[in-house]
């Protein structure tokens, strides 16, 4: 046999991944409305407290108005949909199940399989999400001050966030190639992100000291960044300098990543069938 | 056997030993177990060593846990070894290179790879991207594969909803895309109906003969066994215990035949022949050492009005049970 003629181009891939990301996920519509109106539990909570504590102290706390504020929790919602990646939990029971096998035994790299197909999903949560962001805006009153490089920037900066949470994840999913039991561990990840991205309250709520540690870990750059650039609390500049850092992030945690995968493949033990 | 060079599989004392975690029952050995872990090696592939020809499908056999889906998950890139070397390809299956894994295929028939809540037909797509299949290889291949397994109206249906066997033929379909040189097939017919059974092992010979691609097939159906191999390679207990043609394995296992006969004035000493494995009036069938066959055939034409006589050998499934039995009976005197 000669060997087969191959067309292969990671454009290609990513588009037909990310339509089969899409076609997954519209099939359960329903589904994706109602983890979106879960979604919105979270940042609603915030969002009256901190209103609350806005309102108390004459309509502003730390420079954020109440609109401000609306604004910023309306946009986490969306944002939190876009950085959802593949969590190190559903690492252990792919490894435990021997369901990597399928993604290994063919000619691309697991992280493309799934970024692909989260990033798929995104567009079909998106559609989900706008009622739920309608209705919020609708019941919150947020003050928004667009300009069209905080739109642009917004796009750049939702996807670079994805990029980096997803490696992050994806990153510390490798933890279970150590150990079957490694989202203990992401217990942890989780209550770091929630102080230190802006995911809790935006990082000018906290004390000054968690903002200093917050600058030189990738969690802000997931949720800070790209929803203040999309309500309009950065310069163009700030804009750019963020999205540097995401491709910073990125080029850091996927060398990390790439340098465990080698070893942890290793150990996989391919059990299950 | 095909000369190594020319071997597009070639095994060199192959071992993948796994480190389990043992302890026993017990409260308090939970707690012992907390500061003092104890494990155990599990040797699932003792130094194996085999080649396949190009071409050629061979029957790869053994009870389960005998280290048969081990050597596949070697040979296709999804376990690293202990020890020992193997090149499928002229690669190193363990680095899963791509230009390798291009050029294989690995079906396993109890897993699912195809989009669980879609058509299989959004998976073939997927994979025309990952393999990157021309888009008129994709388009004759899928027709093909499509007409032959007569599956039109099931690829459009989400794979959820598909039986276990319309399941199967869509996987085969998916794996045989790209047109591998090399398929592992890890019990596909597992859970198949008869008819089902005999359509895939049908699709498999056509496409073995249509591109001479190598086989490799584990399988404890017999039936796939006899209709698909000319040559088999038994392993139990991580080592290879015969590794010849299929009609040898009756040879090396099975000191005897079954001589059935038909004749209205059958002997009544027959037990005297062999052992009798069925009585009726006019006909029997009797279990004789392979040495005497000739002897006793012609005994019992010369004694009786023959009206039939067939000389078989001993089904399949019995002589691989003997051969397993065999194993471990003489294990099991290994560790006394």
């Amino acid at each position: 046999m000669t060997t087969p003629r191959t067309e292969f181009s990671l454009v290609r891939y990513y588009r037909a991944g990310m339509r089969l990301g899409f076609q997954r996920e519209i099939q359960y519509r329903i589904r994706a409305f109602l983890m979106l109106i879960g979604f919105m539990i979270e940042p609603t909570i915030y969002l009256v407290v901190w209103t609350s504590v806005a309102d108390a102290q004459g309509g502003e706390i730390a420079g954020l108005t109440t609109g401000t504020l609306a604004a910023y929790y309306i946009v986490w919602t969306l944002v939190r949909v876009y950085n959802l990646g593949y969590a190190p939990d559903a690492w252990e029971w792919r490894i435990r199940e021997g369901r990597l096998n399928e993604f290994l035994s063919q000619p691309i790299h697991p992280f493309h399989r799934d970024y692909t197909f989260f990033a798929g999903a995104k567009f079909v949560w998106t559609l989900a999400w706008i009622p739920v962001a309608l209705f919020l805006t609708i019941i919150f009153d947020p003050v928004f001050e667009w300009a069209a490089v905080n739109v642009a920037g917004f796009v750049v900066a939702l996807w670079g966030g994805y990029t980096v949470r997803f490696l992050m994840l994806y990153a510390l999913g490798m933890i279970n190639f150590w150990t079957t039991r490694g989202s203990a561990i992401f217990g942890i990840f989780v209550a770091s992100e929630l102080v230190l991205s802006g995911r809790l309250v935006p990082l000018e709520l906290m004390p000054e000291w968690v903002a200093d540690v917050a600058a030189w870990l990738p969690f802000k750059w997931t949720f800070q960044f790209p929803i203040d650039t999309f309500i309009g609390r950065l310069a163009p500049r700030e804009i750019l300098t963020g999205i540097g850092f995401q491709a910073l992030w990125s080029a850091v945690l996927g060398v990390i990543f790439a340098l465990v995968w080698k070893r942890a493949i290793r150990r996989y033990g391919a059990v299950g069938n | 056997m095909a000369h190594p060079l020319d071997s597009p599989v070639v095994v060199e004392a192959l071992t993948k030993t796994f480190r389990v975690p043992v302890r026993e029952a017990g409260l308090g050995q939970s707690v012992i177990s907390l500061f003092k872990r104890e494990y155990r090696d599990v040797e699932a592939v003792r130094e194996i060593r085999f080649d396949l020809a190009s071409g050629e499908i061979v029957g790869f056999l053994g009870p389960n846990g005998a280290g048969k889906t081990t050597t596949i998950k070697m040979l296709t890139g999804l376990l690293f070894p202990t020890s020992g070397s193997a090149t499928v390809l002229g690669h190193q299956p363990w680095r899963r290179e791509k230009e390798l894994l291009r050029r294989i295929a690995l079906v396993m028939g109890q897993r699912n790879n195809l989009a669980w809540d879609l058509p299989a037909v959004d998976s073939f797509e997927l994979n025309k991207a990952i393999y990157g299949i021309p888009d008129e290889v994709y388009r004759e291949r899928k027709a093909a594969y499509i007409e032959v397994l007569d599956v039109a109206d099931i690829a459009t249906k989400p794979v959820r909803n598909l039986s276990l066997g319309e399941r199967m033929k869509m996987e085969i379909v998916a794996a045989l895309l790209h047109g591998p040189e090399i398929l592992f097939l890890d019990e596909p017919t597992i859970g198949l109906d008869v008819t089902m059974q005999r359509r895939l092992r049908q699709f498999i010979l056509d496409y073995n003969a249509e591109t001479g691609a190598t086989v490799l097939l584990t399988s404890h159906y017999m039936a796939d066994v006899s209709a698909m191999v000319s040559r088999v390679i038994v392993i139990d207990h991580g080592a290879i215990l015969y590794d010849g043609p299929l009609t040898g394995l009756s040879d090396r296992f099975s000191a005897h035949k079954t001589i059935r006969v038909e004749a209205i004035d059958l002997p009544e000493d027959l037990d005297r022949l062999g052992r009798v494995l069925e009585r009726k009036p006019a006909r029997a069938s009797i279990e004789v050492p392979r040495e005497e066959v000739s002897a006793v055939a012609g005994h019992l034409l010369t004694v009786a009005n023959v009206t039939d006589l067939a000389i078989e050998e001993t089904p399949l499934e019995d002589v691989i049970d003997r051969v397993f039995s065999k194993e471990d009976e003489d294990s099991d005197h290994t560790q006394d």
